[in-house]
């Protein structure tokens, strides 16, 4: 029964300082993590109306939130953004055999050699991220919001998103593609005119001019249109790793597309046939396959092509789930095709991939890989083609 | 690795066998009295012969306990303790036996009962529990004696042996009554009691006051209550002839009152009750009078919708003691209002606020009723100041206790205080006695909280300009005290984005600024409140813009508050603290605009706490002031971290010193052996908020401390706030944190499973397995089987509430967003991996705890928006092996239709994406 103490309070700030440094702390905290799992959601959220995209019912529905969940994806963090970012680049297939209107309907032009990524630029900052999803640069650019400078570039959330190869030679980046740009997307536009678009706007910000402290490096568009001879023997600022042939119709779509096509030779690329992880060209031609449930070996095409198949008491014995991606080896037995398609292959097991793996080869580039070793598609075939005038005659009836 | 999963599984297994299933002991704390757990008794406690001798051996050990030389004393204590060691009942019954011997010294009597109360009871919760479990195992004829050895005491002619008993006994019945033990205990205490002599009359109401004390209402049935409160009321009364009876009663009384809810529902007995009550704070006697008063105090808190019948009665007995007598007793008379005050400032609070006026108890405006009469008295106690009260910190008299209800009162009416205030304001505030003056400031500073913006600006206009000039040319230190406190005052309350009118103009900001500073140089108290003024007056322009007023004098501004802290006598109430406080406020409300000086200041603040670790061997005493200086240069610099972290711009340039910093964190940590410095931890948090990816490379030498931090159950805050930090550093690393998951799991999984640890603690644990698991994805499979049922078993306690307080309502609620919070971090953690199937084994009893907290229907916002997204991470996650389950759940229904058409815009929104999860599973 001690008396009570009523001593009050007297002419002091009623909360301290340290309690506020806590509450201020766990207040940030609560929002990271709440930041953190909505950025999960949201990805989510992305895939799945992508994939219950329905002919009729949603397309106008998703083609808004697309490209407004890749300004949140550019903040994305982990795994997710790895597999995330590895989706949404358009990745050329190999050129196993010539389209035809080559010289009419295709843009090709000298790939950079260097790291393919998506710059995406909003909020004040530049953010480069690699084809596996991890950040490349984080840095100050003349791109529409791209730096923190006194007068805004553009509206307060808009953002642009370049598809560029970051070449280390001369520290620039070579803008392949344009996919947003200044809250506009243009996926949806055919290539020419993303391409002409992206050549005036990169001129307009002062992008392609040299480095500064509000722009820390620069971008440069690669010409698209100078035709195959001097993409092929013209001299490039940088360091060329093949040749790209772009569709002008196509518009830009995420993941493996035929109408956009890489060849190289050992003329124009230092890397024609694929290196082991020892940087060693192998005896035998190598190629990565995905294990199905059922034991199929599959490539990373929509549909997917089947190569070959282990058998359970074997993908037991190995410890391998599905989902793995498995590295083999072609055997003497080669591919045989029959009427254009692959009918089969002689495949030897070698082992799991490595976890940071995350895709399967393609088919192209198995087969052009396996040309490439044993009947390659030449210049001079390229040329042929190039030459060739427009086959087909506009038909009126 | 297998090796890695091997390792985890022996230290965890080692380490604690209850994990498993926590008892609710572990999670919930201990909540008042609880009932005991069923224990084997230990067959060798039951037996104990006591020697006489032994007996006559505790009567010198504890006089020798006492004595004055320190090895006798030293000897002595060994002595009790092996004794004690060696056989507890015997012990324990001696020691009963020395309380009750008549023949033995007083001073021996009185130790003998202190130590038996301490046997029974300790301040933490743990050890508390410990002692009550070891006095229910103890041999019944053991206790018994020992009861009878105490209840014989209590009439012991000795005061001090009767006074030490009486405090046992309701010990012993706090532990006994809860188990329905000792029934005959009230009844032995109430019998004869009006037959007793007066000495022992007094002692048994004084152990019916500490049994009140002692023992919660529910664990004492009405009958008994209702004995109780009549005895003491009746040794209350005037009729009571012995003086010491009647305080004794009185005492006992205030204890009672919690006991009373049934007698004060009873119009008869209340009127009984009070009208002992008031006739006492009559009494001629002084103790009466105050113990009467204290009495008033609760029950103006406790009973205050039964008020209104005695509101005059108590109106006229509280002014005359406010005016005429002795100041103890004037200090509880205005205590009382200061309680009515804030009793109707919070019904007032909860009729404004979304309850639509349906408070559980009416306002019965009291104070507005009083208002003409209760002003001007409590304004005639503004002028009885002490000389020198604003130098010393722990004064408490009259004249404060008046400005603080004067305070509460102007919270309580808002704008009708001013009118009456104003006249006293005005004719003294610029009379020649300084306490004419501070009292007239004073009472200014009093009133700017609760009446309106409106009413208070053309005032404050008018004042500022002589407030000003007074801080700065007043003779007098009080009243530049209170002035700068009211400055401050006018800065918290009528400054800030949110008004009409601003006070504060490009005409006077310099003037203020430069006052203030000035202001700084004066003594420490002066200083002091002029530092908490620029405090205000930062904080009022939080979210100015882009473009600060105060941009112009940042510097200045900086510069001044370093001069502060290098005062030689800065360390006289708090003034370091206070000048290092308001330029963390500076720095939190600075725009871009000071960017670059407030990375200026890194540097700076950096070599103030490098200075601090350069000193040779320090006592203890410099010790402790070397780790407060540590607090506060920490928290500087963890303001300024955060400041500069926020945007990337400025991100960019502090980075530069981030190796330097998290150096100079280490040295601070190093400083103390046995724990780390919370200041420290929470810096390092925003450090690694600010850092990302790039604060992997500080881990290998900061690992150990976190450790630490995760083992300090005592300073739960420290554990609290490392908790908090694993979840920035899973953040910052995300998968690169794997390597020192198995240590920091193995750490939180044993706080998990203490009993010592703050109960506050457990929800952010719970949360952070979620920060965990959302960091290192799959690589969490080899805790699930620790984390899932620690959290399925929390999650079965936490899914009822029913009869539970709104305090355990708020805590149950945290719990189930921790829990829900961990659900969704191994959900997400687990999606897109190739072993989700390992989480479905969980769903069923994760959709079951849904469903109960939906059923409960007493969730809060934050919970609901939580669980729902949790509903979302499931179907998402687990995909159509979960569709039927989720179909089938009341969740997926009710509760997720629910949250669709909730108004809050963030649980909408997590619906939303759950319901757009679920189809998918569902039609996969």
């Amino acid at each position: 029964m001690a008396p009570p103490d009523f001593r009050r309070p007297f002419k002091r700030a009623a909360v301290s300082d340290q309690q506020r440094r806590r509450e201020l702390t766990l207040q940030r905290q609560a929002q990271s993590r709440h930041d953190a799992q909505q950025r999960v959601r949201n990805l989510a959220s992305t895939i799945i109306s992508l994939q219950s995209q329905e002919p009729d019912d949603a397309a106008d529905v998703v083609l808004e939130p697309y490209p407004l969940d890749i300004r949140r994806a550019s903040r994305m963090r982990g795994e997710q953004v790895r597999n995330w970012f590895a989706r949404q680049l358009m990745l050329p297939e190999w050129m196993i055999d010539i389209p035809d209107n080559l010289s009419q309907d295709w843009y090709v032009f000298a790939r950079p050699a260097g790291k393919r990524c998506f710059v995406v630029a909003s909020n004040g900052t530049t953010v480069s991220r690699q084809r596996n999803g991890s950040i490349l640069h984080c840095f100050p650019s003349a791109l529409p919001n791209g730096a923190k400078t006194r007068e805004p570039s553009g509206p307060a959330h808009s953002y642009s998103i370049l598809d560029c190869i970051f070449h280390e030679g001369d520290q620039t980046y070579y803008v392949i593609d344009m996919v947003c740009w200044g809250g506009c997307s243009y996926y949806d536009c055919p290539a020419d005119f993303r391409f002409y678009w992206l050549n005036s706007k990169l001129e307009e910000t002062g992008a392609s001019g040299p480095p500064s402290y509000y722009h820390k490096y620069r971008f440069s568009a690669v010409t698209h249109e100078k035709g195959l001879p001097a993409a092929y023997t013209d001299a490039t600022p940088y360091v060329k790793d093949g040749l790209l042939f772009y569709n002008k119709h196509a518009h830009y779509q995420s993941g493996n597309t035929p109408l956009a096509l890489v060849w190289k030779d050992a003329k124009c690329s230092q890397y024609v046939l694929d290196t082991d992880s020892t940087g060693e060209v192998p005896d035998q031609q190598q190629v990565v396959l995905e294990l199905q449930e059922d034991g199929n070996l599959i490539t990373s095409d929509d549909p997917p092509i089947i190569f070959g198949r282990l058998n359970s008491e074997f993908i037991q014995q190995l410890g391998l789930h599905s989902g793995n991606f498995v590295r083999c080896a072609i055997n003497d037995g080669g591919l045989s095709f029959v009427e254009g398609k692959l009918e089969k292959a002689d495949l030897k097991y070698i082992g799991k991939c490595s976890r940071g793996r995350a895709f399967a080869d393609s088919y192209s580039k198995v087969v052009f890989q396996y040309m490439a070793r044993h009947s390659p598609l030449t210049y001079d075939d390229l040329l042929v083609a190039a030459n060739k005038p427009p086959s087909d005659v506009e038909m009126a009836g | 690795s297998f090796g890695v999963r091997l390792s985890f599984v022996r230290r965890v297994s080692a380490h604690f066998s209850p994990l498993l299933s926590p008892a609710p002991a572990l999670l919930l704390g201990f909540s008042g009295h609880r009932r005991a757990s069923p224990i084997c008794r230990d067959t060798s406690l039951q037996s104990s012969p006591i020697p006489y001798i032994m007996a006559m051996e505790v009567t010198q050990l504890l006089l020798n306990a006492q004595s004055i030389d320190g090895s006798v004393r030293k000897q002595a204590e060994d002595s009790l303790k092996q004794f004690q060691e060696q056989n507890l009942p015997a012990f324990l019954f001696s020691l009963s036996g020395e309380l009750a011997n008549e023949d033995k010294p007083a001073d021996s009597r009185k130790l003998a009962g202190l130590i038996l109360k301490n046997a029974l009871d300790a301040k933490e919760q743990h050890r508390k529990f410990e002692l009550v479990q070891r006095w229910l195992m103890l041999d019944a004829t053991v206790k018994s004696q020992i009861k009878s050895c105490l209840l014989k005491t209590l009439s012991s002619p000795v005061p001090d042996a009767r006074s030490t008993a009486a405090q046992v006994v309701a010990k012993v019945a706090g532990i006994e009554l809860p188990q329905k033990q000792w029934p005959e205990l009230i009844g032995s205490l109430l019998s004869n009691v009006h037959q007793l002599p007066p000495h022992v009359k007094q002692a048994t109401l004084e152990t019916l006051g500490y049994l009140c004390e002692e023992v919660s209402p529910d664990a004492v049935d009405q009958d008994n209550v209702n004995k109780i409160l009549t005895v003491v009321v009746q040794g209350m009364s005037s009729s009571e002839g012995n003086n010491d009876v009647r305080l004794a009663a009185i005492r006992a009384l205030y204890n009672a009152l919690g006991f009373a809810q049934a007698n004060f529902s009873n119009d008869m007995e209340r009127d009984y009750i009070m009208r002992v009550v008031c006739e006492a704070a009559l009494s001629k006697e002084e103790k009466i009078r105050l113990a009467a008063f204290e009495c008033l105090v609760s029950i103006a808190s406790m009973y205050y919708e039964k008020l209104t019948p005695y509101m005059n009665d108590i109106f006229t007995i509280t002014a005359k003691a406010v005016r005429e007598d002795v100041e103890s007793v004037a200090l509880q008379a205005i205590e009382f209002w200061s309680s009515i005050c804030d009793e109707e400032i919070d019904i007032l609070e909860e009729y404004a606020g979304e309850f639509t006026g349906d408070s559980d108890v009416q306002c019965s405006y009291f104070v507005k009723q009083a208002l003409n009469v209760l002003v001007p008295i409590l304004l005639e106690t503004l002028l009885k100041q002490e000389e020198d009260q604003d130098q010393d910190e722990g004064a408490w008299n009259i004249a404060m206790a008046g400005g603080t209800c004067l305070g509460l009162v102007a919270r309580t009416v808002g704008d009708d205080i001013v009118p009456l205030v104003m006249p006293f304001i005005e004719e003294n505030i610029t009379k020649p006695d300084w306490r004419q003056r501070e009292a007239a400031t004073y009472a200014f500073g009093s009133i700017l909280e609760g009446p309106s913006p409106d009413k208070l600006t053309p005032i404050v206009n008018v004042a500022l300009n002589f407030m000003l000039s007074a801080l700065t040319k007043d003779p007098n230190t009080h009243v530049k005290d209170t002035t700068a406190w009211t400055l401050g005052r006018i800065f918290e309350f009528l400054h800030g984005s949110t008004m009409d009118a601003p006070i504060i103009t490009p005409a006077n900001c310099q003037q203020i600024v430069t006052v203030l500073l000035q202001s700084m140089t004066d003594v420490p108290n002066v200083a002091g409140k002029a530092c908490g003024a620029l405090y205000f007056l930062a904080q009022g322009y939080e979210d100015v813009g882009p473009s600060s007023p105060l941009t112009p004098y940042f510097q200045e501004i900086v510069q001044a508050l370093l001069t502060v802290t290098h005062r030689e006598d800065a360390g006289e109430g708090r003034l370091r603290t206070a000048a290092y406080e308001t330029l963390n406020e500076v720095v939190r409300c600075s725009t871009e605009e000071t960017a670059t000086l407030v990375l200026q200041l890194v540097p700076v603040i950096m070599l103030e706490l490098h200075n601090t670790l350069e000193g040779q061997k320090l006592s203890s005493d410099e010790r402790e002031k070397q780790g407060e200086l540590h607090g506060l240069l920490c928290g500087c610099l963890q303001v300024i971290i955060q400041k500069l972290g926020a945007s990337d711009q400025t991100k960019y340039g502090f980075m530069q010193f981030a190796d330097q910093i998290m150096g100079l964190f280490l040295r601070v940590f190093a400083c103390k052996s046995a724990t780390v410095h919370e200041e420290a931890m929470l810096a390092i948090g925003s450090l690694a908020y600010a850092c990302g990816p790039e604060f992997a490379k500080y881990m290998p030498e900061f690992y150990k401390y976190l450790e630490m931090g995760l083992q300090n159950f005592e300073e739960y805050q420290v554990c609290s706030v490392t908790v908090g930090v694993v979840g920035d550093i899973c953040r910052a690393l995300e998968n690169k944190v794997l390597p020192y998951c198995d240590g920091i799991m193995t750490q939180l999984l044993k706080d998990l499973s203490s009993n010592q640890l703050h109960r506050s603690v457990k929800p952010p644990i719970f949360s952070c397995l979620g920060d965990i698991a959302l960091a290192i994805g799959q690589d969490f499979e080899k805790y699930l089987m620790y984390a899932m049922p620690m959290l399925q078993s929390a999650a079965e306690l936490s899914a009822h509430t029913a009869g539970a307080d709104d305090e355990m309502i708020e805590y149950t609620n945290s719990l189930r967003n921790g829990i829900l919070e961990a659900y969704s971090g191994i959900l997400q953690g687990f999606k897109n991996s190739t072993k989700t199937q390992l989480l479905i084994p969980y769903a069923p009893h994760i959709l079951q705890f849904l469903d109960s907290i939906y059923v409960e229907k007493d969730m809060d916002d934050l919970v609901m928006r939580t669980a729902i997204g949790v509903l979302g991470d499931l179907a998402d996650t687990l995909g159509s092996n979960a569709g039927t389950m989720i179909q089938n759940s009341v969740s997926s229904r009710d509760f997720l239709n629910e949250c669709l058409s909730s108004e809050d815009g963030s649980i909408k929104e997590s619906a939303e994406w759950t319901k757009l999860a679920i189809t998918r599973a569902i039609s996969a």
